[in-house]
């Protein structure tokens, strides 16, 4: 990308909210001067991801708020279409072909679940419009995708594993069983938790596979060997609360193993729910603490407000409307960094879309800021995955409190894929 | 060699088959009557726990009481709910199959997508009616799972006595074995179809009203049910209570136990397997009779 390009691109800008872009062709004078960003949102609004779809959306209309009330992107309003793809792969190509060819959306942003990212990509890619996933999945690191794909506002979950295991077999114990969902995602967890696990001299002693449709659980817990000194959970979809309390259930009063779980087996749930007393005392991984700390930032403060969330992580217009806190920050960062990114590249309408890809490319990290309100970052433009802060939580009194924090560094792992270098 | 797992593998296959029996036994009366294949019927369970939900959320009352009220509430509104379909959509089709199997699969989306609109796309909980917890020195166990199985059974006893003794069940079976005669003799055949109706969505709701403290009310959770009541009526033989009944223990116990030694995944792939063989080497069933 030269900064010539840059700058008659900017000019251009400037020309044209100054008027002189009645000497364009009108269709272009509309396109370019007043006339809104449009940004696609690939929702999870209904299907088993409705929980986060929910609060993903939330959180984008308050982003883009902000966004809009300091003045839009390049001096333009931006608007957010969200299109709902039912936490369905299938149809999630075809709301990115929507976004991209009926509705002519600059970029598209917002998906989580892994196998919809993976199922949609590919078409983002063959349409040739950045998309900027919210989804964890070690599938855009591991360059599974495309040079379009990136991850700018979530850490993956090698990155997480990696930097909470050393965690875990210091503190719990060394003989570890996964328990984890039976697809992409909870592959994510069961191959580089373990190898983790290992490179720390602990020992991975049983893997428990959990279809994701499932409903009932109490007859995969047998298989947790009674050597296990620490279970590992991750659970996805509606029945996350089920799989919890049958855990509990299923140890009763007994001795039982520690436990470590990622907060996804409890996004959007309250912890206070009957059936889940069990949990005091045991681990959460999260993102973004729940509940707000006593060092928690001005910035992390007044994101919790936009977003409209109170101290415990609910909506502070029904406190039994618990978010996905953990999780949904990624999509408040995101929208950061497509403002930073389209501004960078001068971007003006849909033909530069593969500025606005190399703009992002040439980022290295973000500091903890209003744009970054979960923390510090690191980018990596070669693989277009983000690196962060993983906090690690200790249920007490019926709250999650921080008890560890890992370093950025503690998530690093050697390049997997270099994008740049990959035709667009 | 003792395995206490073995006997929680056989509590939770109960379980599954009391839940099993009461959703396909509904199904099953319906084909039995009607000769109805209710794709929707899935739908009706799902209703049933969404319709629990509603009662627990907003009748007063300690949680025992609430889900007291939704057993009987529940079963009456879906019953309602198949009444009108039957009245609005089956009837005018004439109960004819292919019409009827098409319509129902209409039924089902509108179903889904009607609770999806009102009650939104989340998962929601019901508190269980008591938290009597089961300690054996290997596990914990659900107490409310094992009056789930009580009920169930007790439910079961009803509907046979109900087709065997009372005056309905008699005018039924008479509509059964030849629709024809029956209106001959006088019986509103009309009445009794949308009665039968209404039962086995009935059945599905109560079901539901006992599974939804387990599982959670969920849009999308009438699949699976649907898809194993198939499973089972299908064995026990399309029409047959009794075969319904046992195929339901049959299924429901080889799932707890396939589940626990080897995976669920390999008992929904033997359970497929079984109805595939039951289909080619007696398409009328384990105990169904001969069309």
């Amino acid at each position: 990308m030269s900064q010539s390009v840059i700058h008659r691109r900017s000019l251009l800008a400037g020309l044209a909210a100054g008027g002189a872009a009645l000497a364009l062709p009108a269709r272009f004078a509309s396109a370019q001067s007043a006339a809104p960003i449009k940004l696609g949102f690939q929702l999870h609004r209904t299907g088993i991801g409705a929980a986060y779809g929910r609060w993903y959306e939330r959180t984008a209309q308050a982003a883009l708020k902000r966004l809009n009330d300091a003045g839009g992107i390049n001096g333009r309003p931006v608007e957010i279409l969200f299109e709902d793809d039912g936490t369905d792969p299938k149809r999630g190509s075809e709301v990115v072909e929507k976004l991209a060819t009926q509705a002519k959306c600059d970029l598209i942003f917002g998906p989580l679940f892994s196998h919809v990212v993976i199922g949609s990509a590919p078409r983002a890619g063959e349409l040739k419009i950045p998309y900027l996933v919210c989804s964890e999945g070690f599938h855009v690191a591991s360059g599974a995708l495309n040079r379009w794909a990136m991850q700018p506002g979530i850490s993956d979950v090698r990155a997480q594993c990696t930097s909470v295991a050393p965690f875990v077999t210091q503190n719990l114990g060394k003989k570890v069983t996964l328990i984890f969902p039976d697809y992409a995602f909870g592959h994510d967890h069961r191959d580089y938790f373990s190898a983790a696990v290992k490179a720390q001299g602990g020992e991975v002693v049983g893997m428990v596979a959990i279809p994701p449709s499932e409903t009932s659980f109490t007859r995969y817990f047998p298989r947790i060997p009674r050597e296990t000194e620490v279970i590992y959970h991750v659970m996805i979809g509606p029945a996350v609360l089920t799989f919890v309390k049958e855990l509990g259930q299923f140890y009763g009063k007994r001795a039982r193993p520690e436990i470590f779980g990622f907060i996804d087996s409890l996004e959007a749930v309250d912890l206070n729910s009957p059936g889940l007393e069990f949990l005091e005392g045991t681990h959460f991984w999260e993102g973004h603490c729940r509940n707000l700390q006593a060092d928690a930032t001005e910035h992390e403060k007044a994101y919790r407000a936009a977003v409209g969330v109170d101290d415990n992580g609910a909506s502070v217009s029904d406190a039994r409307d618990v978010s996905t806190y953990g999780h949904m920050f990624s999509v408040w960062e995101t929208l950061s960094v497509i403002r930073q990114g389209m501004e960078a590249a001068g971007y003006q309408g849909v033909a530069d879309r593969q500025k606005f890809v190399e703009a992002v490319e040439a980022m290295t990290g973000w500091e903890e800021s209003a744009d970054h309100p979960q923390g510090r970052k690191v980018f990596n433009g070669r693989t277009h995955q983000v690196f962060a802060e993983q906090a690690i939580s200790r249920v007490e009194g019926g709250k999650l409190i921080r008890v560890h924090k890992t370093a950025i560094e503690d998530s690093f792992y050697p390049d997997a894929v270099d994008y740049t270098t990959q035709s667009f | 060699m003792f395995d206490p797992y073995f006997l929680l593998a056989l509590l939770e296959g109960t379980v599954t088959a009391a839940i099993l029996a009461l959703t396909a036994v509904g199904l099953s009366l319906v084909f039995g009557v009607m000769r109805v294949v209710n794709v929707a019927h899935g739908e009706f369970l799902m209703l049933g726990a969404v319709v629990a939900w509603y009662v627990a959320t907003f009748v007063p009352g300690p949680p025992l009481m609430t889900w007291a009220a939704a057993l009987v509430i529940a079963p009456l509104v879906v019953g309602g709910v198949a009444a009108l379909a039957d009245r609005l959509v089956l009837r005018r089709l004439n109960y004819e199959a292919e019409g009827t199997i098409v319509a129902t699969i209409g039924l089902m989306y509108i179903l889904q997508q009607a609770v999806l609109t009102g009650f939104g796309p989340g998962a929601r909980a019901v508190e269980p009616p008591f938290d009597w917890m089961i300690d054996t020195p290997w596990f914990g166990y659900s107490g409310y799972k094992l009056a789930v199985v009580g009920l169930a059974a007790l439910v079961l006893g009803a509907v046979w006595l109900f087709m065997t003794r009372s005056r309905a069940g008699l005018v039924m079976r008479a509509t059964q074995i030849d629709r024809d005669m029956a209106r001959a003799f006088g019986i509103n055949v009309d009445r009794v179809y949308a009665l039968v109706f209404a039962l086995g969505a009935g059945l599905a709701a109560l079901a539901a009203v006992l599974l939804v403290p387990v599982q959670q009310a969920h849009y999308l959770m009438g699949h699976d049910p649907m898809l194993m009541a198939f499973t089972v009526v299908i064995i026990g033989g399309l029409g047959s209570v009794r075969g319904t009944l046992i195929a339901a223990l049959l299924i429901g116990l080889s799932d707890g136990v396939i589940s626990f030694y080897w995976s669920p995944l390999l008992a929904k792939i033997l359970a497929t397997l079984f109805v595939a063989l039951v289909l080619v080497f007696r398409p009328q069933g384990l105990f169904g009779e001969r069309a």
